[in-house]
């Protein structure tokens, strides 16, 4: 049996020996065993990870020479200017940045509590003959490729969700201040909010799977220990599996989260790709960063336009790791408020 | 026809790393190498086809996009680009090219109102460019009754759909919308993709169409096979010489025939002169180095493309494209003989006279 909560934490590349087994075993060793392969396995762990970084940074750093054309004629006022013009070679990305963040919020929104919802329902709920089952159905579905997703939205979900369900929506949530404001508009079936419940699907099957087999490590002997003392089953899932499979958790919510950030075909076909900035409602059409890129690259013209194209990617670039280590501060102030307690 | 555009970076990719080697091989091996428009590629890939039976030569078409195309026969990596929108002559002199039309399309308004069939509506480009603009908003609006009466419109809102893309279709519309309005030229202006007054994107004519049939009151553009295939409901466009004309090949052939090519084919098909013409057209081109690097590879593309010219109609006309009329393919004849290799020395004539054996 696993005793520690580690699925997150890599093990140290330094200490081959570890890798023997338990400690105890170290010391039995022959004395006349070679070092040589171990080294070399750390070295070529080694630079595999630094291979790693050296992409990255070749990844950054040729981002930031292509798009320096539009880095230094439009500056930082790029980021919150809403005016997309190829012929006048004008460009801002608000629009874009708008779409991919509202969308992938979305889709997050949604997805996180119906992956919850799964992820318990099959560690603690299900019949144990319907576990196998469900849980391949779920793994499945990551499997569709995004472009199906994408057609199917626009062909089958788009017209039904604009004819029943965006009414619907405009006159119950769209009447309440404030948050009315987001459901205002004309139902017309696609826009940004199709393309983040489009999106929601998509990393559905992520977050849960990620969710179950995190769940799956909890020592039965806590549970077992919470279920004694009288818990039902949510108390359970709440205050013993959730805390102690945190960071797993963490760590599945990120992983549909970048997936969504970075998703262009699906949203491509349902997020309406228009430029125009009209106001905060999402049932208006938008773009995203990565459909606009998908959209006009192949055919733009020589000039700023390639280079405003490549630093949207620059930006969602920013965006990610931004996000990624967000999650990574999250988690340490989690651990630290353990301690304290 | 631009469904994953990772396969055509793929594509591109792949051209990159191939085409290096096949440079080598080519002294041998007839092999030729084009990339770029999208919209003439299934064309080409049948020209190809049957250029390979008959002359054993294989052009390798990859269709990676009008800008790509250009992009690449600047930095050699290919024998042609192909783009659908023609390079001013000051760019051609600059970057050292040719460029000649190959096939002619059209764009078509389509609509989506209850209660018109194909070709029940007229259309102005006047109005058209202000139904895009945003200005005109419903369809039983004065402007579009005027012109259509006896026709029944609707009290019912106008919903534009414009390609998502960036394509030469919308290239050719926007260019058409400019020439027609000064308005739309100083507002939005022409190019692959452009800033729409509101409505919505659709990805490919396969998109703006679908956006179409969904939305009762909607009006978009697609290309001429696309609405022909699919059988979408056309609009007459009034041309430049006041007649109200149908999309038909041979309104598009009157549009290139009625067009003054003397400057280096920077021509641009549309509002063109001619009772025929249908005033949304415009051809697809290729482009060549006027010097070659490679005067193998060189004469082998003017060898392709002079044989596609003139060999080559019947397979157009199969996919819905419109062939060149025979007076601007003698004027393609002319500019094959301005490329040359680096002594000055033509390329053309470096394979047998070409030009004569296949008239």
């Amino acid at each position: 049996m696993a005793s520690e909560p580690s699925s997150l934490t890599a093990p140290a590349v330094g200490t081959p020996r570890a890798v023997q087994g338990t400690p105890g075993l170290s010391a039995h060793r022959r004395i006349e065993h070679s070092a040589t392969p171990d080294l070399v396995f750390a070295w070529l762990t080694r630079s595999v990870a630094a291979f790693t970084f050296v992409l990255l940074a070749a990844i950054i750093v040729s981002l930031m020479v292509s798009s320096w054309p539009t880095i230094s004629k439009f500056g930082l006022s790029f980021l919150w200017s809403t005016n997309w013009d190829p012929p006048a070679q004008q460009f801002g990305a608000l629009v874009s940045i708008w779409g991919t963040i509202a969308t992938s919020i979305i889709a997050l929104l949604i997805a996180v509590p119906l992956s919850f919802g799964i992820a318990m329902f099959l560690t603690e709920l299900s019949p144990k003959w319907l576990k196998r089952p469900l849980g391949t159905m779920i793994e499945l579905l990551a499997a569709v490729p995004s472009i199906v997703y994408g057609m199917w939205g626009l062909l089958v979900f788009a017209p039904v969700f604009g004819q029943y369900v965006q009414p619907l929506l405009g006159n119950t949530l769209g009447k309440i201040p404030l948050i009315g404001e987001l459901f205002s508009g004309p139902p017309l079936g696609i826009g940004l909010l199709a393309a983040g419940i489009i999106l929601a699907f998509m990393i559905i099957p992520f977050i849960a799977a990620v969710m179950r087999d995190v769940f799956d490590t909890t020592p039965a002997m806590l549970k077992e220990s919470a279920y004694g003392v009288g818990a039902t089953t949510w108390e359970v899932v709440w205050n013993v599996v959730l805390p102690y499979t945190k960071g797993g958790v963490v760590g599945g919510v990120m992983l549909g989260l970048g997936r969504a950030l970075g998703e262009t075909m699906a949203v491509t076909f349902v997020i309406g790709n228009t430029n125009a900035f009209q106001n905060i409602s999402l049932m208006n059409p938008g773009n995203s960063i990565t459909s606009l890129i998908a959209n006009e690259f192949a055919e733009a013209g020589p000039g700023l336009h390639t280079s405003a194209l490549l630093e949207l990617g620059l930006i969602l670039f920013v965006i990610t790791f931004i996000v990624l280590a967000g999650a990574k501060l999250l988690l340490a102030r989690m651990s630290r408020a353990e301690g304290r307690k | 026809m631009r469904l994953t555009k990772l396969a055509s970076f793929a594509s591109m990719f792949a051209a990159a790393v191939t085409v290096p080697a096949l440079f080598c091989a080519s002294a041998g091996a007839a092999e030729i190498v084009g990339a770029g428009a999208t919209f003439p590629a299934p064309l080409y890939a049948k020209w190809a086809e049957a250029y390979n039976k008959t002359t054993g030569t294989k052009v390798n078409y990859q269709s990676v996009g009008s800008g790509a195309g250009i992009k690449q026969i600047q930095a050699k990596t290919v024998d042609f680009g192909a783009t659908d929108m023609p390079l001013k002559p000051e760019d051609l002199a600059k970057e050292g090219l040719i460029q000649f039309p190959t096939v002619i399309g059209g764009v078509v308004p389509v609509v989506n109102v209850p209660g018109i069939k194909p070709g029940d509506l007229r259309m102005t480009g006047q109005l058209l460019a202000d139904i895009y603009l945003g200005k005109i908003k419903k369809w039983n609006d004065p402007a579009i009754a005027n012109l259509n009466p006896g026709v029944k419109l609707p009290d019912q809102a106008i919903a534009t759909v414009n390609r998502a893309d960036g394509s030469g279709t919308t290239f050719i519309f926007t260019n058409y919308l400019s020439k027609v309005s000064p308005e739309w030229k100083s507002q939005v202006g022409e190019g692959t993709a452009v800033k729409w007054v509101g409505g919505l994107g659709g990805k490919g004519n396969e998109g703006v169409s679908a956006f179409l049939q969904r939305i009762p009151g909607a009006i978009g553009y697609v290309e001429y096979a696309y609405a022909k295939q699919n059988k979408l409901s056309h609009v007459l466009m009034k041309n430049a010489d006041g007649q109200f004309v149908a999309p038909s090949a041979e309104a598009f052939k009157a549009a290139a025939a009625g067009a003054d090519w003397g400057n280096g084919f920077y021509e641009i098909l549309t509002n063109g002169a001619g009772k025929e013409t249908w005033p949304i057209s415009g051809a697809t081109f290729i482009l060549l180095h006027k010097v070659q690097d490679k005067p193998e590879n060189g004469a082998q593309v003017i060898k392709f493309f002079d044989w596609a010219l003139k060999n080559g109609s019947a397979m157009a006309d199969q996919l819905d494209y419109v062939p060149l009329p025979s007076p601007v393919v003698a004027l393609i004849d002319k500019q094959f003989a301005t490329v040359k290799d680096a002594s000055g020395k033509a390329v053309a004539m470096t394979t047998g006279k070409v030009v004569a054996t296949n008239n």
